[in-house]
């Protein structure tokens, strides 16, 4: 059963904010979506290894070669704020010292 | 509370994680390159910015990097792995995640013997994983702190750059010599990596960055104490700095009966540490599977290839050049000390020049200039060839000393090869006879004083007409060829 605090807790790790409201909905939820996968666990034994990947592929490497251009504008140009060819956010710690 | 005390009263527990930032190329998942120093956000893309659709590839350099890092630490290679995301939110990583390994390193289970003193202190190694780097913050307002600031800007140039991350399993039994086991380790990754050609091992460019965590267990008992992680510590003197800065002021904070706090310190310049953020618990990071990378699964017959690239042990190496050059421990000891300064006099020696000169050329003139352009040694754009073409250009007599000073400062100056310099510079020694033989009796004629003496026996005279003709040849004469002929029109 997951609590209404583990909930709270992974919304702020999200920075995610919940009301009071969604914080219970979302632990319901949640809580449906847990009993499934422990159906599945259930269900899969030693002999089944876990999956992280749908296509069993591995090593899928490329060559160490310079592929770019440059192309800063565009890629400043979908950014909220941007001074001096930099992204700009907003003050990171407020909480802190 | 002094040292001594402290080691008496404690043993110190270590605990080193060292990133290592490679030399490939391009980034570690996208073909942006990894030069340093570009426009800011020049060297991006959808990838590196982590923009929606974007598909990450590894760099195979960089796992081959990885895996001659780790069988250079006597590591096992794991046959299968795979990457994690690590979760958290702080604007140097444009995803919101960094790509990392969590409980499937690429290597583990590694041991490096770190030499101290005469002493063999063994260093067990936990893990390589591989991960890449972040962007570089700069705040604004408040002094440039990160607290007071109004706002950041951000440059993801570096995001993305390839990052290996090694991690010791704690090291114990290293006492009163803590500090220089941890810098002697240090001083092992960075001339591994150098040698192994993977990074460029600059500490104080941040090629190496080390997180020194230190905690003392009083002695008798086997209960680990709390430990401080100190981050970013950037320098092999600053990792021994920290290391006993640590163990004495825990140690004072235990003598006091008090508790020490665990927490992550940062290392200032003048030698102490301050307390820095608390920790944020590892399961706070949401590690899951990255599912855009598929697992590396290195076949043992590459990594057996691998293996057989790797470089002699530094250790080992610098013992044999020690010993085929025959200097002594003292002369060895300053080319250990400048930074560069072992690989490029061992390749002038590899490209013919005797140890000797090689040694001399590398610490005086070229360390001097070196020091003059405020650049590393290895940064000088002259080449060991060069350097050994100067010193055979000395050696059969075309240039003297001083023009050979010349030729390398044209070198240096971007004119060319040596024997480019020398011609376009003219600065060949002069060996027609007839304008030596004139420039001597010039010099005679002009000093009759001085080549009275010379005549009378004192020969130490000879020294202000040899001084005579240099000036009037420019500098491009044979001195000793000088004097020689001076000694026989006198004789």
């Amino acid at each position: 059963m997951l609590t209404r605090s583990e909930v709270a807790k992974l919304a702020a790790l999200a920075r995610i904010e919940l009301s009071d409201a969604e914080l219970d909905e979302m632990a319901g939820q949640l809580d449906i979506i847990l009993g499934a996968v422990a159906a599945v666990s259930a269900v899969a034994t030693q002999d089944i290894p876990p999956t992280s990947h749908a296509v069993p592929l591995t090593n899928v490497m490329r060559d160490d070669v310079v592929n770019w251009q440059p192309r800063a504008a565009a890629m400043l140009a979908g950014a909220p704020d941007v001074e001096d060819d930099r992204f700009r956010v907003p003050h990171i710690l407020e909480e802190e010292q | 509370m002094p040292y001594d005390e402290v080691v008496a009263r404690f043993e110190p527990v270590l605990g080193l994680e060292v990133h290592v930032e490679l030399s490939t190329k391009s980034k570690m998942w996208c073909g942006c390159p990894t030069d340093f120093g570009g426009e800011p956000n020049s060297h991006v893309c959808p990838v590196c910015l982590g923009l929606p659709g974007s598909l990450p590839v590894v760099n195979r350099l960089a796992v081959e990097s990885a895996i001659r890092i780790g069988l250079s630490l006597n590591c096992d290679i794991a046959t299968w792995c795979r990457f994690a995301r690590k979760n958290y939110f702080y604007p140097d990583m444009p995803k919101d995640y960094q790509v990392s390994q969590y409980d499937e390193p690429l290597c583990f289970d590694g041991n490096v013997a770190v030499e101290v003193g005469g002493l063999t202190y063994q260093v067990p190694i936990e893990r390589v994983h591989m991960e890449e780097d972040a962007g570089k913050l700069t705040h604004v307002g408040g002094a440039g702190r990160i607290s007071g600031a109004d706002y950041s800007l951000i440059d993801y140039n570096r995001a993305g750059v390839p990052l290996m991350e090694i991690v010791t399993k704690t090291i114990h039994g290293t006492g009163a010599a803590a500090p220089e086991v941890a810098s002697g380790y240090m001083a092992f990754l960075r001339d591994m990596v150098r040698a192994l050609g993977v990074s460029h091992g600059r500490m104080e460019r941040g090629n190496l960055r080390c997180d020194v965590n230190v905690s003392l267990t009083p002695r008798g008992s086997s209960e680990l104490g709390t430990r401080s992680e100190t981050k970013n510590v950037n320098s092999l003197r600053a990792v021994a700095d920290a290391v006993r800065y640590e163990m004495m002021r825990q140690g004072a904070i235990l003598a006091a009966g008090g508790r020490v706090k665990q927490e992550t310190r940062h290392w200032n310049e003048g030698g102490y540490t301050t307390p820095g953020r608390s920790k944020e618990e590892a399961q706070d990071y949401r590690y899951f599977p990255e599912p855009d990378l598929v697992p590396v699964a290195p076949d043992p017959a590459w990594v057996d290839e691998l293996r057989a690239t790797l470089p002699e042990h530094p250790a080992l190496r610098r013992a044999r050049l020690a010993a085929d050059w025959g200097f002594t421990e003292r002369e060895f000891g300053d080319i250990l000390a400048i930074e560069g300064a072992l690989e490029l006099i061992a390749d002038t020696v590899a490209a013919g020049t005797t140890p000797a000169a090689a040694r001399k050329w590398w610490l005086t003139e070229l360390a001097r200039r070196a020091n003059e352009a405020g650049v590393a040694l290895d940064e000088l754009p002259i080449t060991p060839a060069q350097v050994a073409e100067v010193q055979a250009l000395l050696a059969d007599g075309a240039v003297n000393d001083k023009l050979a000073r010349q030729v390398i400062e044209g070198v240096l100056a971007g004119e060319g090869s040596p024997a480019e310099v020398v011609a376009s510079r003219g600065l060949a020694v002069v060996s027609d006879t007839e304008a030596l033989d004139a420039a001597v009796i010039a010099a005679i004629a002009a000093d009759p004083e001085a080549a009275a003496k010379v005549r009378d026996g004192k020969v130490a005279a000879a020294g202000a007409l040899i001084g005579a003709v240099m000036k009037n040849m420019r500098g491009q004469a044979d001195a000793a060829k000088v004097r020689e002929l001076i000694l026989a029109k006198l004789g």
